[in-house]
């Protein structure tokens, strides 16, 4: 994997502040070597993105999914409109059966430690 | 043909059980002794199921014994990349995170090929959460190219590759989210198909980012992926995103050949980067798909140097999301003694993802967070569109487009964990149809000098999985000439 190339910006887009921010965001944590490293690597990559701002795109939808882009062109891949299955009721996965994958529950509920720190 | 020797191809092994040559049992056998002799060396197995094997064998035997119709892939042993679910076989997606969990369901092209009377093998190793393109970052242990041990086999699904090239399976599953069925097939020297985003259901697929990802077949030969792929695909009301566009019959008009295709080859394809032995053979290839009767366009792709920084955008904006859901609450891993639900989420999160993961989590955050979200994401999107219209624009003028599937042959081990310039050009060929949610399939053509394989990437409209099949075809053929 490798976000290194490109040229360096002259000023950091990620400060070390930036990364902590975003584990905190993210839920992960950090050692203070990995959060150098992190640091290092979301700043070449960033970098190296930075390229695409030689496109000018101030017209250009943005496309989140491929349908988007075949739509109107008549080679969609779905038949029309609307891809949504009727709202009906369907079975569904057993209670039993998936509180049986969890680390822990009553039975009924996933349990987890206290909510509110003090 | 095949081209792995001493392994049989679905139509071998068809005609072998009608005419009662061998059995579904003895092939299951021949399967497991082959994962029994080599895997301790290769890896690509992460859970071998011999029982189930030998079940699902058995009931195609009792249909033969019957003189029962056979379902389309009767006694095709087969394995999955351990990305995919099987109801109550442990699937961990290569990570710590998942280990010990057994999910209560079965991702819907599984079900398609069992209903279809393949015979379940296992679970295959890949790269953690399927990110990765050398297989090393799988939290098992890396799996080895079959060709040769000391190199990787590509990734992610490094295992589903290796399992077919050492002739331990017919055929595997794996998933492609930027090049991960592609570049692995190139580096095995078998064939590896990227379906149309939408042509294959992802219900019970782990994913990593949800607008990319897509499930497809690993093979000895072009014809077997074909049939594969028939099989596996079509609409699936489990996913809203499948396609009900009917299914066709990938192996009708396989052998017609190319005489009057316009095939068109991508100058951005050929660039720096590209290794002189693999230039050669992809060139030899396409000479000879000329002098079988292709008309051979040059074309330009002009924005594809964009595509590397629009996918890692968008794949880790995507994973960073999807990934939220390992929490250590509903299945997998929970650290041991958490103070808070905060303490019991970071530190099982800390346990459970190895640095990669961890890398594109941080980046996919960053890119959506508040702030930044239209500098990167939403620009990112807008590149993605610019990058699909190029395609359509190609294929106003071309059938198909054929290009190197990765700039090198396989490389060593650890080659480049000190050279990550060169890591991330393993995937330059392949991002871009990702991107642009096209089909594509990488066909053995040719090998090093060191023999090592080379894969050709033959790229096709969206739903046109039939003519990227046809001209793989075509390549198989003339390279076994």
């Amino acid at each position: 994997m490798a976000w290194y190339t490109g040229t360096m910006a002259e000023k950091e887009r990620v400060s070390g502040e930036d990364v902590r921010r975003v584990a905190e965001l993210a839920n992960v944590e950090l050692t203070a070597e990995e959060e150098t490293r992190m640091r290092r690597d979301l700043n070449a990559i960033l970098d190296y993105v930075a390229q695409l701002g030689e496109l000018d795109t101030a017209e250009v939808a943005p496309m989140a999914q491929v349908s988007e882009a075949l739509a109107g062109q008549g080679e969609g891949l779905t038949e029309e409109s609307s891809v949504l299955r009727a709202d009906e009721p369907r079975p569904c996965l057993d209670r039993g059966v998936v509180m049986a994958a969890a680390p822990e529950t009553d039975g009924t509920y996933f349990k987890v430690p206290k909510v509110i720190e003090r | 043909m095949n081209t792995v020797a001493g392994v049989p191809g679905i139509e071998a092994i068809r005609s072998a059980l009608t005419s009662r040559e061998t059995t579904a049992a003895e092939l299951a056998e021949a399967s497991l002794r082959r994962i029994a002799e080599a895997d301790e060396t290769i890896h690509a197995f992460l859970q071998v199921d011999r029982a189930t094997a030998l079940a699902q064998a058995a009931k195609i035997d009792a249909m033969v014994a019957q003189g029962e119709k056979l379902p389309a892939l009767a006694g095709v042993p087969f394995g999955i990349k351990d990305v995919l679910t099987v109801e109550g076989f442990a699937a961990t997606a290569g990570s710590k995170i998942l280990e010990g969990y057994r999910p209560p369901y079965t991702a819907t092209a599984v079900k398609k090929l069992a209903d279809a009377g393949a015979v379940f093998l296992g679970k295959l190793n890949c790269d953690e959460f399927a990110m990765g393109s050398s297989n090393e970052n799988s939290a098992y242990g890396p799996v080895r190219n079959p060709h040769d041990v000391a190199r990787v086999p590509g990734g992610s699904s490094g295992g589903s590759a290796a399992a077919v090239a050492a002739g331990m399976a017919t055929a595997t599953l794996g998933t492609d989210t930027g090049g991960s069925i592609r570049q692995p097939a190139s580096f095995c020297g078998v064939v590896g198909v990227l379906p149309t985003y939408g042509r294959v259901s992802r219900y019970g697929l782990i994913a990593f980012a949800s607008s990319l990802d897509r499930i497809g077949p690993f093979t000895a030969n072009v014809r077997d992926a074909a049939t594969v792929l028939g099989v596996i695909a079509g609409h699936d009301v489990m996913d809203a995103t499948s396609s009900p566009r009917p299914v066709p019959d990938y192996t009708e008009g396989i052998d017609r050949g190319v005489a009057g295709m316009k095939l068109g080859v991508p100058a951005e394809y050929f660039g720096e980067g590209l290794d002189p032995e693999v230039r050669g053979a992809i060139e030899q290839g396409i000479e000879k798909l000329r002098a079988a009767g292709a008309e051979i366009k040059k074309i330009s792709l002009p924005r594809t140097k964009y595509a590397i920084p629009t996918y890692y955008v968008i794949a880790t904006a995507e994973a960073s999301a999807n990934l939220a859901r390992f929490d250590g609450v509903r299945y997998g891993l929970r650290a041991p003694k958490p103070d808070t639900l905060a303490d019991m989420y970071r530190r099982t999160r800390d346990l459970g993802f190895g640095a990669e993961v961890k890398r594109r989590i941080l980046l996919g955050t960053y890119v959506l967070s508040h702030g930044y979200y239209d500098a990167y994401y939403k620009k990112a999107q807008q590149v993605r569109r610019l990058l699909t219209d190029d395609f359509l624009a190609a294929f106003r003028e071309v059938d198909a487009i054929v290009t190197p599937t990765a700039p090198t042959p396989a490389f060593k081990l650890g080659e480049k964990s000190d050279d990550p310039v060169a890591m991330y050009l393993a995937d330059i060929y392949t991002v871009t149809a990702s991107l642009a949610g096209i089909c594509g399939v990488s066909v053995p053509c040719g090998v090093s000098r060191a023999g090592l394989p080379i894969g050709m990437q033959i790229l096709g409209r969206h739903l046109d999985e039939a003519t990227i099949f046809r001209v793989g075809q075509a390549v198989e053929r003339q390279a076994a000439e």
